[in-house]
């Protein structure tokens, strides 16, 4: 069928709630309503209160409870409204989420997914649109998958939905409604920790993630169009991190930038230039140049175009790159 | 009618065995005598082992300690009066609940060893590896609480904590979820008047600490927690009725730390001898020792056999925890589920560099 981000991402929690008596969901307006994105429409009605808990208005107290489910053989599935606000509950998910199965010698884990409405460009409020990506990269024992597709979205969820760890899933809401595709109704799982070669090339390899993906597309068909071939990789799993394709590639091509949206300073493009820069140095004819969001603050909506990534700052990206 | 009163609480305080060993003739629960048996060599056995960590500390063997001295009657009050099923979510002073539900007293002295392996706790005992930031545990006590009730288990969680941890926002995330979920969950706060240096009244103004449970739509009880028969009598209650259906519960247990906070605390920096001295006039052991003498079971006899028993099981624990040998590639092993191949990397150059495994 086709479908968006949204519906996707809907679709797969109810056939694995299905599946699994096993998994809750919890937050803040997630039962009753919806979700405020109605990513959970419907899940309330169907599997009652009991597996789809309002819960009162706290991201620590969402977190730390759904800890406690998930090292007790429930799979929570705790949904932090925006992402901004998972500051809040930093400290449940870096001392416990990440550290009970090493802590415990693999006696306890927290087979825990928490949903993130993560990402800007949607003109929402202050607080309302980052992409907290790296802070999480920093933190050992922690998953981090980031679609940015519909069909990835799905497929992607139900992967984690059945993993051993705690994973943390990012869902870009700029693409929650940007577009349809095909997304089969039969469940799927998309392996975590391998990332798609969307398209193949022989000049730059392109890497990307998130609602990034969709923005460089765009850009490579531009660039494609005057004579410049791009392999683009979209990273799918940020940790653990498909290395090997990435470097295979690059290897390759001989050039690689990295776009994301989150602030350049030791956003996760650092950490790829440098693996990069180690795997790959004699290979390479050109620095590693990131497209990225600018060390600021996340403007307020009327100003927030400034900030983001866009089509012609990839376009440039590629093109120095490749000219260099 | 302008004004209308539309909240009334209040708390009670209870001793049931004071500090003389006399024993409230109402409130009496006719406790059998093997289990004041258990209570007391139990606590018995905690101040034995207390003693040897902080010997252990002092001559090297063992990294930072935190003592339990004064508080022993709540920890082994408190384990004793669980169900086999309940789950028992304890702070780092109340390992002695650990052992008394099962786990190997080695398991325990291991990680105040310095090895991970101290919290490997075979699930079948139902203990919940204690947390080292202060107060997390008791979100994680409700989750927990959560799934018993989802899966309709006759079950309930004990989660304990400190006076200091009920200024963590964490308490006040865990009282007011296991009020609106309502969940078999029972919350048992050693009030021991100092978080490290810091007494109980710089904590909160509250005048007790389980009129807070009044606030979450629940109730508290205040109790003497260095009186074993009322942490008893108090927990299994509390737990009868989280099982049944009725909900949370505040236990604010009244204690004193004698000792230090840890091994590295030295609390002549905060506090006076007249006020140590007051809290050892408030013995937990002495007065049921008290009691059981009155009752004829307490003999010169039986301290010698209890005291054997115990030193036994100290000096055992403490020999096969330093016989144990931790492998060093589990700190890479169990991260995730199934090692990533950069986890595999950086564990082979670490243990290239430093010789092997040995």
């Amino acid at each position: 069928m086709k479908a968006n981000m949204v519906e996707a991402i809907n679709m797969c929690l109810k056939q694995e709630m299905e599946r699994d008596n096993s998994i809750v969901t919890l937050g803040e307006d997630v039962g009753i309503d919806g979700g405020v994105f109605r990513v959970t429409e419907g899940l309330y009605n169907e599997f009652g209160r009991e597996r789809v808990i309002d819960t009162p208005l706290s991201e620590s107290g969402i977190i730390g409870v759904a800890i406690g489910m998930a090292a007790m053989g429930l799979r929570s599935v705790p949904e932090i409204q925006f992402q901004g606000f998972e500051y809040n509950a930093f400290h449940q998910i870096v001392q416990h989420a990440a550290r009970l199965r090493n802590r415990t010698r693999g006696q306890f884990t927290v087979p825990m997914v928490i949903r993130l409405p993560c990402s800007g460009g949607i003109h929402a409020l202050e607080h309302h649109g980052e992409s907290l990506e790296a802070v999480y990269l920093h933190i050992p024992g922690l998953k981090v998958v980031y679609p940015s597709s519909p069909y990835d979205a799905k497929g992607l969820l139900a992967a984690s939905l059945k993993d051993g760890d705690a994973v943390l899933y990012f869902e870009p809401k700029r693409l929650y409604r940007a577009y349809k595709e095909e997304v089969p109704e039969e469940e799927y799982d998309i392996e975590l920790g391998k990332a798609n070669i969307l398209k193949e090339g022989k000049d730059v390899t392109l890497i990307s993630w998130g609602a990034m993906t969709f923005v460089s597309k765009d850009a490579v068909e531009e660039v494609e169009r005057q004579g410049v071939s791009v392999e683009h990789i979209d990273l799918r799993t940020l940790a653990p991190c498909d290395w090997e394709t990435i470097t295979k590639s690059v290897s390759k091509t001989g050039r690689a930038v990295i776009v994301h949206e989150a602030s350049k300073t030791m956003g996760f493009g650092a950490e790829i230039t440098t693996r990069i820069t180690e795997d790959c140095f004699l290979n390479l004819e050109a620095p590693v140049r990131r497209v990225a969001g600018w060390d600021i603050q996340i403007p307020y909506p009327k100003i927030e175009e400034y900030y983001f990534p866009d089509k012609r700052r990839v376009i440039k990206g590629i093109l120095e790159t490749v000219k260099f | 009618m302008p004004i209308q009163r539309v909240f009334e609480g209040s708390i009670d305080n209870v001793q049931i065995l004071d500090k003389d060993g006399n024993i409230d003739q109402k409130l009496d629960p006719k406790l059998p005598n093997d289990l004041l048996d258990r209570m007391y060599r139990h606590m018995v056995l905690a101040i034995i082992w207390d003693k040897k960590c902080i010997a252990l500390q002092r001559t090297g063997r063992m990294y930072t300690y935190a003592s339990l001295e004064g508080q022993e009657a709540i920890s082994v009050g408190a384990s004793l009066a669980l169900d086999e099923k309940d789950w028992f979510f304890p702070t780092f002073r109340e390992t002695i609940g650990y052992y008394i539900r099962g786990v190997p007293l080695e398991t325990v002295n291991l990680n105040w060893m310095g090895e991970e392996d101290g919290l490997k706790l075979d699930k079948k005992t139902r203990c919940f590896p204690y947390a080292v930031p202060i107060g997390t545990q008791h979100a994680h006590a409700v989750g927990a609480a959560y799934a018993l009730k989802f899966r309709k288990e006759n079950a309930a969680v004990l989660v304990c904590g400190g006076d200091g941890s009920t200024s963590e926002g964490d308490f006040h995330d865990a009282m007011n979820f296991a009020g609106v979920l309502d969940v078999p969950c029972v919350f048992l706060i050693s009030n021991n008047q100092w978080a490290i240096s810091v007494p109980r009244k710089w904590q909160t103004k509250s005048e007790t600490i389980a009129q807070k449970a009044l606030a979450y739509g629940f109730k508290g009880m205040q109790i003497d927690g260095n009186d074993i028969v009322a942490v008893y009598k108090t927990v299994r209650e509390a737990m009868e009725n989280a099982r049944s259906g009725k909900g949370p519960f505040l236990i604010e247990a009244i204690t004193y730390r004698i000792g230090p906070h840890t091994t590295a605390d030295d609390p002549k920096r905060y506090r006076n001898d007249e006020e140590v001295n007051y809290w050892k006039d408030r013995d937990p052991i002495k007065r049921l020792k008290i009691y059981m003498t009155k009752k004829g079971i307490w003999t010169e006899r039986y301290e010698q056999e209890v005291n054997d028993w115990a030193t036994k099981i100290v000096e055992d624990g403490v020999k096969k925890a330093e016989e144990y040998k931790p492998d060093p590639k589990d700190m890479f092993r169990y991260l995730y589920a199934t090692m990533t191949k950069d986890m595999e990397k950086q564990m082979n150059e670490c243990f290239e560099e430093k010789g092997g495994n040995e």
